[in-house]
């Protein structure tokens, strides 16, 4: 039972980190990372305590809070790249691409570390499709939704080989603080923008 | 009271009290005076042995426990923060003249606490979440007011975040590899994790782009700061790690990994310096060399590596000081730092425009000034081991002085007839020229530099030794 819902959790965050990549509304992005995190929280947990997990989840929606707070009554529409090839098809192909290359991998993975394959292809997909994320945008709010997803990845794979309190709650600040500096950006750019 | 209590939680906290002051000199005043205090304290406190007061005894211990992990300052380290904290006050202290101390000095002093805090840490790998909370700080300070963050700021903030993983995961190996020294395999697959994670932190070539970017866009004296503490923590953070373990110090492919990637970030640092058509990015590439130089003195391991690797140091800040206030300065005048824009300043802004000339020679490793003695004994030290490597250290160092020399053209390229002047403020020349005898002072006594920074390869235990 506890592996199927890994399963499920892991192909949550297949769907989430695929619709981060597609979706151009900040709304959706951030309603989609919310439910990003309830897939990290479900691969974290099979490594860590519930109440150790839940950090997980409290500290991603908190992210989520931060940036929604930033945006809240911003008048922008959807953005759209200026460089990169920003066609729904290209990021649909890519994601796929990244999707098989992790699964393959998290064969390796699962059996190097003693993890289930589920929780191992979890982590590395995120990491994978934040990094494809990180790579087609130069928007402040795209790269700060890529980092946080790359982040989420690593701390999914992490969760298996380290269960110290000081490193999760500095994996929660880490976050927090990446928010905070996405706010941050945000606001930058909304203020050259009213110039 | 405990160390890490008065070098990482008091700074921090004072950060934040200094955040709330909007007055400019007064900010700059209080944050120098409590970063030269701390210096002085770190020079002349003892740790962890008794002091008697009078009648009280006080005692100064060297842990600190927080949430089942430890921050540990020792006796050891207390040059090492005398440094840092000499080092940050140097850099508080002129940021009054130019405008920026209401941001600087806030983030400054956090970013420094928060470092300080990473080499204290254990275990230390820890320092990696540290050091990427010390970047997410920085942000603000690396963002123009009123302008969209640039391209720089955005790669600097991926790449230093891309280093976190690689590190904590290859701090996870090297604990397996303590256990079993034998597995050649994990030894193989941390070293590469290690590697990937010092490339990224380190901007190691290619993850450099961001650095010249950063000097282009963003305010030139807060990118000197980052551009100084960020590498300078890093490096020792690579040297806390070849401390630790025995394989990777021992390893015979280290030097030859190091000298590569140490020439490689130099010659492209200097030669793409020969080239730039931007006073800001000139800038980027010499942190980009000063970088690789580093790696250089490591290369030649020993006693003699570590010398030279914490003498490059004081000519460093000194330098990379001089050149981001000149250009700050200069940037305050013109909307760019390209050449079109800053053409014939030098006879308006003689002080800043040769400031940032000189520190510009002093970093190439001029003959009289602050660099040259070290650069010298490095360049022996590289020509006895490998003379090709001394000869790419050549071609990366003509580079940076072909960059000087066509800023000095450009700078003194004034119409016919336009008076010289003198339009920096007092306390901007009063800086830039005690800046520039300074430079000069070291280079022609280096050895009054040796003093401060003999014992500082004994923070190191086994390769100070």
């Amino acid at each position: 039972m506890l592996e199927i819902l890994n399963w499920v959790a892991a192909l949550l965050a297949l769907g989430t980190s695929i619709g981060l990549l597609l979706s151009r509304d900040w709304r959706w992005s951030l309603a989609i990372l919310a439910a990003q995190y309830l897939g990290v929280f479900w691969l974290v947990h099979s490594h860590w305590p519930i109440s150790m997990a839940a950090v997980k989840l409290v500290t991603g929606w908190m992210v989520c809070a931060a940036l929604g707070t930033t945006l809240y009554g911003s008048t922008e529409g959807p953005v759209s790249e200026t460089a990169w090839p920003e066609g729904r098809l290209f990021r649909l192909l890519a994601a796929g691409l990244i999707a098989v290359s992790t699964f393959a991998l998290a064969q390796k993975i699962a059996s190097w570390l003693n993890v289930s394959l589920a929780v191992a292809w979890g982590g590395l997909l995120l990491m994978g499709l934040g990094l494809l994320h990180l790579g087609v945008t130069a928007q402040p709010l795209r790269v700060i939704l890529g980092l946080l997803t790359l982040l989420a990845g690593f701390e999914i794979i992490y969760a298996s080989v380290e269960t110290s309190i000081l490193i999760a709650a500095l994996l929660a600040v880490v976050n927090l603080c990446l928010a905070l500096a996405g706010a941050y950006l945000l606001n930058a750019r909304a203020a050259e923008d009213s110039q | 009271m405990s160390a890490p209590a008065i070098w990482i939680f008091m700074p921090a906290g004072l950060a934040l009290i200094l955040w709330l002051l909007r007055n400019e000199r007064l900010s700059a005043g209080l944050a120098g005076g409590i970063t030269f205090l701390l210096a002085l304290a770190a020079w002349m406190l003892p740790i962890d042995t008794a002091m008697s007061v009078g009648s009280v005894s006080i005692k100064i211990a060297s842990s600190f426990a927080i949430l089942g992990r430890q921050l540990v300052l020792t006796s050891a380290d207390r040059l090492l923060l005398a440094l840092i904290y000499a080092t940050t006050c140097f850099w508080f202290a002129a940021s009054a003249s130019i405008k920026i101390a209401h941001k600087l000095i806030p983030f400054g002093l956090g970013i420094t606490a928060l470092l300080v805090a990473s080499l204290a840490v254990e275990p230390f790998l820890y320092a990696a979440l540290l050091i990427e909370m010390a970047v997410l700080l920085a942000v603000p300070l690396l963002s123009s007011a009123g302008r969209a963050p640039g391209r720089g700021l955005f790669r600097f903030l991926i790449f230093q975040t891309l280093a976190m993983p690689f590190i904590l995961f290859s701090g996870w190996l090297l604990a397996g590899i303590e256990a079993n020294p034998g597995d050649l395999t994990l030894v193989l697959q941390a070293a590469i994790l290690l590697g990937l994670g010092f490339t990224f932190l380190l901007a190691i070539v290619p993850f450099n782009t961001w650095i010249p970017l950063l000097t282009e866009e963003s305010p030139p004296y807060p990118v000197g700061f980052i551009l100084w503490m960020f590498p300078t923590t890093a490096l020792l953070f690579g040297l806390g790690f070849l401390d630790r373990y025995t394989w990777l110090r021992t390893a015979p492919q280290l030097p030859n990994l190091l000298a590569f990637a140490g020439s490689l970030m130099l010659v492209t640092g200097g030669i793409l310096a020969a080239f730039q058509r931007h006073l800001g990015r000139l800038l980027g590439y010499a942190v980009i060399t000063e970088s690789g130089f580093s790696l250089l003195a490591m290369s030649l391991g020993g006693t003699t590596g570590l010398n030279l690797f914490f003498l490059l140091f004081v000519p460093r800040v000194l330098s990379l000081g001089i050149w981001a206030f000149s250009l700050s300065i200069l940037k305050e005048q013109i909307p760019s730092l390209r050449f079109g824009k800053v053409k014939g300043l030098g006879r308006t802004w003689p002080f800043a425009a040769y400031g940032a000339i000189l520190a510009n020679l002093s970093l190439a490793g001029l003959p009289l000034l602050a660099c040259f003695p070290i650069r010298q004994a490095l360049w022996e030290g590289l020509a006895r081991q490998s003379p090709g490597v001394a000869v790419w250290v050549l071609i990366g160092s003509l580079g940076l002085v072909t960059g000087a020399l066509r800023s000095l053209a450009v700078l003194s390229m004034a119409p016919e007839g336009t008076p010289w002047a003198m339009r920096e403020s007092w306390p901007q020349r009063i800086f830039l020229a005690l800046g520039a005898l300074a430079l000069i002072v070291l280079g022609l006594f280096p050895q009054w530099a040796i003093p401060l920074l003999a014992r500082l390869p004994s923070v190191f235990e086994h390769l100070g030794h």
